[in-house]
């Protein structure tokens, strides 16, 4: 196939050029590459936040900026990452793109509100720029009150609005997900057929729909207290702090899951490709999904062991935290289990997937330690936390995120993206990753804690490393925005199924037509049936 | 240049933190090497050989399944009930604690001890001996955290918190604010000097102006609370003597335990638990008592159940009778 013939075919890339036909699409696939982008830039933006961050903490005295400045920069990178970047990105990149692919539709199940969504993110995101050049928010990505709504003289409302519409993106992605694997299933594709991807998509539609109108309501409350004085969080109008926290992670904690429990259906689609076998214990991994996204909602109060709750409370808490631990850990053993004689490649997608099994289980890990009570006391609020929850955030979802691109690449774009680049800056994640947040555990148990401008001098050496590394991280990232755009225009050409996997997305034409599937598949085959890997589709 | 990897020890509680840690560190290095070495194992032998070759088919394993979700919930019930324990010791301060008062407020921590002795960013402990701290901010949230000690707990406005620790080896460690509380945050530091018991009885005898209830009992008289709450119980208002630890009768049923949380409550919204067979005629005294001041007149009350032998006829007594005796 030469480039010429891909401009002949109409797909989905092709199919209009204009802005309108970009900006009013109904396409799922036109509406996943408009996230994809939008998600990108905010992804850069919460990462230069994290430089100026690491460039700060390379001297113990508080010297390149100021405190104010400083308390600024890690709030609005958690704002960023959190809400506008780790939230909607698999889900509203892949996920829009693959999920109705998988399952052999030829859309979402309401395309309109897929664009609304898309618009929506938009919107709340524009609030949060908004309040970032008017002077920016110094709260933390946490907002806990009575700070963030009597004390604090920064743009709360604006980011707390902009964050509040972003929500409701989430909330009708997450709809659409649900409705779309109910209702729109091709001939044959039980759900048990369903790769793990679409199980893992449809779990955390669910708790998108139950968890975000928590926070929507909560962040409603601060600007009630912060603009009339209702007496709610604030104890000096008569109200009770630590509600807010409760109201807080009832929903973000769920929302970890939001954020993680889609990458592990990336990690399920790619260690089943390039091992070319069945996930082992697929009934054991789809309910897994299941399962965190139940348990998910039962743990907030493990975030509130020393805010002063009751001893009992936190003795339930750490008691449930264990039980959503068991979960991901069947994940983590049958993925690598389904290599066990297996037909391993080493393309840079599986790459991502083993960087996702180690890093994740390090980050699970440390997660037991978080879980039990009498270690809590000591590292929370310390690096031993941040190091945590970026193990399973960075090390976790933003692997499985880049190994997606990578895997599916070939499929939205037709062209392969440059493999020994790829591979180079995958190595470069890895290890610039591990040098950044490894020493950020040590720091934490030495008592190093979150949210310092300043800090004592003993703790620079390790801070020092944190930094060099995340240098390298930094260098790894931005590898990819390079040569993947330049893959737009001269990379190889893709055929229909690269990899040989076994995904009904991969039945179509790449890149796929606006319509998807020119006959609605009949589903015949297991998942990951390797002796029906769908042919080169001939293009006509 | 310094760089340590493991903090100091200085606290019964911390060796037994220490402990866990290392059998949750074992537990970690054990897991992640079996995943790491078993990726790499299966990714060499298994590589793919040729483009088209697809392996045979692996049946999934019940048993393996049902091996490898029991033994590691086995493990993680051991660690909850490991770290349970601990924390049960971290919540419960033994009865013999001393007592000590910290106000937190952006961005310093005020300290107080019964002695009269009053510090900021600095606190001095000695060593060997059971220290209970209640807490209370005046702003924001902030939190108390010595790492030395592997002790933290938020300091909450509005309620009082508690923790407690016994440190083991004199010495001198960091005190951090890690809840974050503004702008100076990394700047509400300070350090905790642990002192040989007869170094720190030398530091206490450096000049106090008097102990805490003697500032409560004069405080107690200029907001003129003893003219309604007399002694004897001739007052409006019912007698302080002997109440602190005692079980008190509400209006409208019920009881309540007089402890810290209940005085301050008492006297910052009165109306909101009326002792039984009184009216309801106390005002608040939110904004004209700071913090402090109440801490003052909690340690006051305390005498006045400590006491009971020397049950003085006026608070200036009781606050007489204590100065002499802390006076060595």
């Amino acid at each position: 196939m030469t480039t010429a013939v891909l401009q002949e075919r109409t797909h989905y890339l092709n199919n209009g050029y204009g802005l309108k036909s970009w900006l009013l699409t109904k396409d799922h696939k036109r509406i996943a590459v408009l996230y994809f982008i939008t998600i990108s830039i905010f992804f850069a933006l919460g990462g230069v936040f994290a430089s100026l961050i690491r460039l700060e903490l390379v001297t113990p005295a508080g010297d390149l900026v100021s405190s104010e400045t400083y308390n600024k920069l890690f709030t609005m990178h958690g704002v960023i990452m959190v809400f506008f970047f780790l939230i909607p990105s698999v889900p509203a990149t892949m996920g829009n793109f693959f999920l109705p692919m998988m399952i052999g539709a030829r859309d979402l199940a309401f395309p309109k509100i897929n664009l609304l969504s898309w618009y929506l993110l938009i919107a709340g995101g524009g609030f949060a720029i908004f309040a970032m050049m008017a002077g920016g928010v110094d709260t933390g990505w946490t907002f806990y009150t009575p700070y963030s709504t009597t004390y604090s003289n920064t743009y709360v409302i604006a980011t707390a609005l902009g964050i509040f519409i972003a929500g409701f993106s989430s909330i009708l992605t997450g709809l659409n997900f649900i409705v779309t694997v109910h209702r729109m299933r091709a001939p044959g594709m039980t759900w048990f057929k369903m790769p793990l991807f679409v199980w893992a998509n449809y779990a955390t539609g669910v708790i998108q729909v139950l968890g975000t109108p928590v926070i929507a309501v909560t962040l409603v409350l601060v600007f009630c207290e912060r603009v009339f004085h209702i007496g709610i969080f604030d104890p000096a109008l008569g109200g009770d702090p630590v509600l807010f926290q409760h109201l807080f992670w009832f929903y973000s904690h769920p929302a970890v899951y939001i954020m993680v429990l889609p990458a592990m259906g990336v990690i399920s689609e790619l260690v089943s490709t390039f091992s070319r076998k069945p996930i082992f214990g697929y009934p054991f991994v789809a309910f897994s999904s299941v399962a965190i996204a139940v348990i998910g909602f039962l743990v907030w109060g493990h975030h509130l062991f020393v805010s002063g709750q009751s001893l009992y409370a936190g003795l339930v808490f750490s008691f449930l935290s264990y039980f959503v631990a068991i979960p991901s850990a069947i994940k983590v053993f049958n993925w690598t289990a389904t290599l066990y004689k297996g037909s391993i490649s080493y393309a840079t997608p599986m790459l991502y997937a083993f960087g996702f099994i180690g890093l994740f289980t390090i980050g699970g890990l440390t997660g037991l330690f978080v879980a039990a009570l009498g270690i809590d006391v000591h590292v929370t609020d310390t690096y031993f936390v941040i190091a945590h929850f970026h193990y399973v955030m960075v090390g976790g979802t933003v692997m499985a995120y880049l190994g997606g691109v990578h895997y599916w690449w070939p499929k939205m774009t037709g062209r392969m993206y440059p493999e020994g680049w790829a591979k180079l800056s995958a190595l470069f994640i890895f290890v610039g990753f591990n040098l950044t947040f490894f020493p950020q555990f040590i720091l934490g148990y030495l008592g190093m804690p979150r949210r310092y401008h300043a800090y004592p001098p003993e703790f620079q050496v390790l801070h020092v490393a944190s930094t060099a590394g995340a240098t390298v991280l930094a260098v790894g990232y931005i590898l990819p925005a390079i040569y993947l755009a330049w893959s737009l225009r001269y990379g190889p050409v893709a055929g229909s199924n690269p990899w040989g996997a076994t995904g009904l997305e991969w039945a179509t034409p790449s890149p796929p037509p606006t319509h998807n599937f020119d006959r609605i598949p009949v589903v015949t085959h297991e998942a990951y049936d390797y002796t029906a890997v769908p042919q080169e589709v001939e293009v006509v | 240049m310094q760089l340590p990897l493991f903090p100091e020890q200085a606290s019964t509680i911390s060796t037994e933190v220490d402990h866990l840690l290392y059998f949750l560190v074992a537990v970690s290095v054990f897991f992640t090497l079996l995943i790491f070495l078993a990726i790499f194992y299966f990714a060499i032998k298994y590589r793919r050989r040729s483009e088209n070759e697809i392996p045979e088919h692996v049946h999934t394993g019940l048993t393996l399944e049902i091996v490898w979700t029991v033994i590691p919930f086995g493990l993680t019930m051991i660690m909850f009930t490991w770290g349970a324990s601990i924390f049960f010791k971290e919540s419960r301060p033994p009865d013999d604690s001393m007592q000590i008062y910290v106000v937190g407020k952006q961005w310093m921590w005020k300290l107080q001890h019964m002695e009269g002795q009053r510090e900021i960013n600095e606190l001095h402990i000695p060593v060997g001996r059971p220290v209970r701290l209640t807490m209370t901010s005046e702003d924001v949230i902030h939190s108390f955290f010595v790492p030395a000690f592997r002790t933290k707990q938020d300091v909450v406005p509005g309620r009082y918190t508690t923790t407690w620790f016994e440190a083991t080896k004199p010495g001198k460690y960091h005190l951090f604010c890690a809840e974050y509380c503004g702008t100076n945050h990394s700047g509400m530091i300070g350090w905790v000097y642990a002192m040989e018991p007869q170094d720190y009885q030398q530091w206490l005898s450096g000049a106090p102006k008097g102990t805490l209830s003697q500032a409560g009992a004069k405080l107690f008289e200029d907001l003129a609370c003893s003219n309604c709450h007399k002694p004897d119980g001739s007052g409006r208002c019912p007698s302080l003597v002997g109440v602190f630890g005692s079980t008190v009768k509400l209006a409208g049923g019920g009881t309540v335990k007089a402890d810290e949380a209940y005085i301050r409550e008492s006297i910052l919204s009165p109306a909101a638990k009326v002792v039984s067979g009184y009216e309801p005629l106390m005002p608040t005294f939110q904004g004209q008592v700071t913090e402090e001041g109440v801490v003052d007149l909690i340690a006051y009350i305390k005498t006045l159940a400590e006491k009971p032998a020397e049950q003085p006829s006026q608070p200036g007594i009781a606050a007489s009778a204590a100065s002499t005796a802390t006076n060595r």
